[in-house]
């Protein structure tokens, strides 16, 4: 909760900093906008967070992304398949390569940084290879379904500022999820596993069920994460689509409080992680006195200065407080 | 001048405990000084101080009667001051020889380039591990060993530095019945060529054959401090304990129906195999020397280790091998032998680890249900008397004893049908173990079925019924209460005597 805190801390820092510094960032346009980027990453920030909190890793989100992005307008537009079969089927195969991961971790006790480094390069490279490498689009077709990607839904009462359905999304997945994590027997599991799989497993509990359940819930997210993000911009490039994004979905997870140790996170604090990152994103194309092309650079620091100062802050708390890292209430 | 270590006046504060306050102690060159105490005394945080790994809030240490600064271990590794921790350090990727020198490998070639002389390296290990009679080569993954093996391994690395003052903070608990002999051996000689040793244990019988002095702890002060007749047993647990303990009075209970029922499980390969009931209200003893397969066992009807063939059944209910969930399902618990890496999940709460096995129980249609497990986790606490009963504080930070009751109450509120207990009372203070003992003597009462095992000659006497002896993975034989003593025991395990 502390590092939630610590996220939300750093999310309006950055926003009041970017705020006075650009004219640009205040808008209702821009808003709405941050709002949407932040909810499709905060989607696969959930994902990665299932996978960090037992310990774990997954590499391969931007290829899924970039797998279920490609093929929704190849399926849909080029092959002519019904957009009902071929949304859910997609969604259907992430679920399957996320589960596929858990069971290639679990059962042949491969390392999970190696299974979905894999994933990364297989995905990536079907992607390329379905389409060779052509750009794939909705030319101007599927409105209706589009929506889930780009819609947007008028607050009445207000003018000019409009909620994005991806946001809507986001809240029923992170509803989801956090009673998941903090309510269910599962969340309980994936929690203890974090910090130490042989007493879960000593304790008569199935962990590679649980693990596998980790895995399996990032590979549907991330294909979700995928679907949303083609539909809101309406086209993609099996070369780069979602590339990085796995990276941005483990620093969200990161910065709002998870261990790549495992045993720790929250739902909330990975929203915000999320959040953050593209304020800073934001920040950086906005303000003109910041190139674009120190953009990593910028991201990668701003990550360090929170992971150091989170650190020094936990000493001097460990210091006075013998209790334990419990989040369990 | 015989070297002399001295601490004046130490205090330690954690938070929340007064861990040492303004303890002394005083050790020459050439005797055997024993600290003992109850969990959580503040033994081992008195050692860390003399070993430079904490530092004190106030209080001075003095070498030969000039002032001690230990900032940092290697202040104390130069002024001679070896340290053997109650917890193992070794690196588990890492060779013998690697192990035994890490830090300190001897060099060639330019220096800052980090050559390491591996010739030296491994004649130098073969020597130590001769001393400590390990007979294995040092090229050998320290993974592949036993527990015991490990702490020689820690206590050859030890003597690798050839300290003057060498503190072995409970270097037995995890030993054989030949590794501790061989290692009070070994203190012997060190005494004889004058080292100072500080040494750490439970077992007062070690205590009284090796200590020159005995220095009582209790709460983090100095109660007393024994020596020449006045060590032995009896004196030391009133001084410890503030009190006299009343013994373990074996109760007569009433054997109800097999609960526990093993067929034809292979005790090693090609040994026979073993076949066993425990019933309603029984507790049968496992013993037998460090190797002689009693943990493998126990996992293998557990379900943590593999079971090629063999039946168990539980209340007449077949366990399938190798799931613990299943073994859980049907009323089989396991306290294993490991507490920090199989028992308890030390980062986790006292609550987390309570409530862990049971969730499957206090949830419904998957949902938890906190209430309920926090009231579980409270009545544990107060029936096995866990201290401090603040079941928020991390389970790492308890006492050794205390943590071993918080591993075996995980298991009470899911009122197992058969508990396996892997070395119950594994660095446990003689109060608690008797509390230990205590309770599980009701929990049989009240109708479990116990099946345990350990290498305390004394626990095995004390709280079994019926003992199985084994001798390298086969059943040396068996001893019914009438016929139990130590002789009969040891003359088993040795394998002297042919199975009546
Ligand atoms: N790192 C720590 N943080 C907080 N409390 C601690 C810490 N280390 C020790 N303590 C507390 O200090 C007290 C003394 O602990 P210590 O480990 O020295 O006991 P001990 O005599 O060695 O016990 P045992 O026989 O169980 O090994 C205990 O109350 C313990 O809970
Ligand atoms: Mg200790």
């Amino acid at each position: 909760m502390r590092k939630a805190l610590g996220a939300a801390g750093l999310l309006v820092g950055a926003g009041l900093a970017i705020a006075i510094a650009s004219p640009h960032f205040m808008t209702a346009f821009n808003l709405e906008n941050l709002l949407r980027r932040s909810s499709l990453f905060g989607i696969l920030g959930i994902g990665a967070t299932f996978v960090i909190v037992t310990g774990g890793i997954d590499l391969s989100i931007g290829s899924i992304v970039c797998l279920v992005g490609v093929l929704t307008p190849w399926l849909l537009v080029e092959q002519g398949v019904d957009p009902w079969i071929g949304v859910l089927g997609l969604l259907g195969v992430s679920l399957l390569l996320g589960t596929l991961h858990g069971v290639l971790i679990t059962r042949l006790r491969l390392q999970p940084f190696l299974v979905t480094l894999c994933g990364l390069l297989v995905y990536r490279g079907l992607a390329r290879g379905i389409t060779g490498d052509q750009t794939q689009g909705f030319v101007g077709g599927f409105r209706g379904l589009r929506q889930l990607g780009n819609g947007r839904i008028p607050i009445p009462g207000i003018e000019g500022f409009t909620i994005p359905v991806p946001f809507l999304v986001l809240v029923v997945v992170a509803i989801g999820a956090a009673l998941l994590l903090g309510r269910t027997v599962w969340g309980r599991y994936l929690l203890a596993i974090g910090r130490n799989e042989t007493a879960v497993r000593y304790s008569g509990i199935d962990a590679d069920r649980v693990k596998i359940l980790a895995y399996t819930l990032c590979g549907f997210l991330s294909g979700l994460g995928g679907l949303l993000f083609t539909l809101d911009v309406g086209s993609a490039q099996p070369v780069d689509f979602g590339n990085f994004y796995e990276l941005y979905a483990i620093a969200a997870a990161v910065i709002g409080g998870c261990s790549l140790r495992g045993g720790e996170g929250t739902i909330l604090g990975v929203l915000l992680g999320a959040a953050v990152m593209q304020v800073l994103q934001n920040g950086i194309t906005l303000i003109d006195a910041i190139p674009n092309n120190v953009e990593f650079a910028v991201i990668g620091t701003v990550i360090l200065i929170g992971v150091v100062t989170d650190e020094s802050v936990r000493r001097v708390i460990a210091r006075r407080r013998p209790e334990g890292r419990g989040s369990i209430p | 001048m015989t070297p002399r270590l001295s601490a004046h006046g130490v205090v330690k504060r954690f938070p929340g405990v007064l861990a040492l306050d303004g303890v002394d102690l005083d050790i020459r060159g050439g005797e055997v000084v024993a600290v003992v105490g109850e969990n959580g005394a503040g033994k081992s945080t008195l050692m860390k101080i003399l070993a430079g790994v904490l530092t004190p809030d106030a209080g001075e240490l003095r070498l030969d009667g000039a002032p001690l600064l230990l900032p940092d271990v290697r202040a104390a590794d130069r002024a001679g001051i070896a340290l053997i921790h109650q917890e193992l350090n070794l690196a588990d990727n890492l060779d013998l020889a690697g192990n035994l020198h890490l830090g300190r490998e001897p060099r060639r070639g330019p220096r800052g380039l980090g050559w390491i002389d591996r010739s030296r390296l491994e004649r130098d290990s073969r020597d130590l591990l001769r001393r400590v009679g390990l007979d294995l080569p040092p090229t050998t993954l320290t993974a592949e060993l036993s527990i015991g093996q490990r702490q020689m391994l820690e206590i050859a690395r030890a003597l690798g530095r050839s300290a003057r003052f060498l503190i072995l903070d409970e270097p037995t608990s995890s030993l054989s019945a030949a590794e501790t002999e061989r290692l009070l051996g070994l203190i012997a000689e060190l005494r004889a060529e004058g080292t100072g040793i500080v040494y750490i244990s439970h077992r007062l019988g070690e205590i009284t054959r090796i200590a020159d002095r005995v220095v009582v702890l209790r709460d983090g002060a100095r109660t007393a401090e024994l020596s020449g007749g006045e060590i032995e047993r009896g004196r030391m647990v009133r001084e410890m304990v503030g009190r006299e303990l009343e013994s373990l009075d074996s109760c007569e209970r009433a054997l109800g129906e097999v609960r526990l029922e093993i067929r034809g499980l292979p005790m090693a390969p090609e040994a026979p195999v073993l076949d066993l009931d425990v019933r309603s209200g029984e507790i049968v003893g496992l013993a037998g020397l460090v190797g002689s397969g009693r943990s493998e066992l126990l996992g293998a009807i557990f379900g943590v280790a593999p079971r090629s063939h063999g039946r168990v059944r539980v209340d007449a209910r077949e366990i399938p091998p190798g799931s613990p969930p299943a073994s859980v399902a049907a009323g089989l618990g396991l306290v294993p032998e490991e507490r920090g890496r199989q028992g308890l999940v030390l980062e986790g709460t006292i609550h987390e680890n309570l409530a862990l096995p049971g969730w499957r129980r206090t949830s419904r249609r998957g949902w938890v249900r906190s209430d309920e497990a926090r009231a579980n986790s409270r009545s544990v606490v107060r029936s096995l008397d866990i201290r401090p009963g603040d079941a928020t504080r991390a389970a790492g930070t308890l006492s050794g004893g205390n943590q071993q009751k918080v591993a075996l109450g995980k298991w009470l509120p899911l009122e197992p049908v058969v508990l396996l207990l892997d070395e119950p009372t594994r660095g446990v203070d003689v109060g608690a173990r008797l509390e230990i003992h205590r309770r599980l003597q009701e929990l049989a009462s009240a109708g479990l079925a116990i099946l345990f095992a350990s290498s305390e000659m004394e626990e095995v006497l004390g709280l079994s019924d019926r003992v199985l002896v084994l001798h390298e993975g086969r059943i040396a034989g068996e001893l019914p209460r009438e016929r139990l003593s130590e002789e009969a025991v040891l003359s088993l395990a040795t394998g002297s005597e042919a199975a009546p």
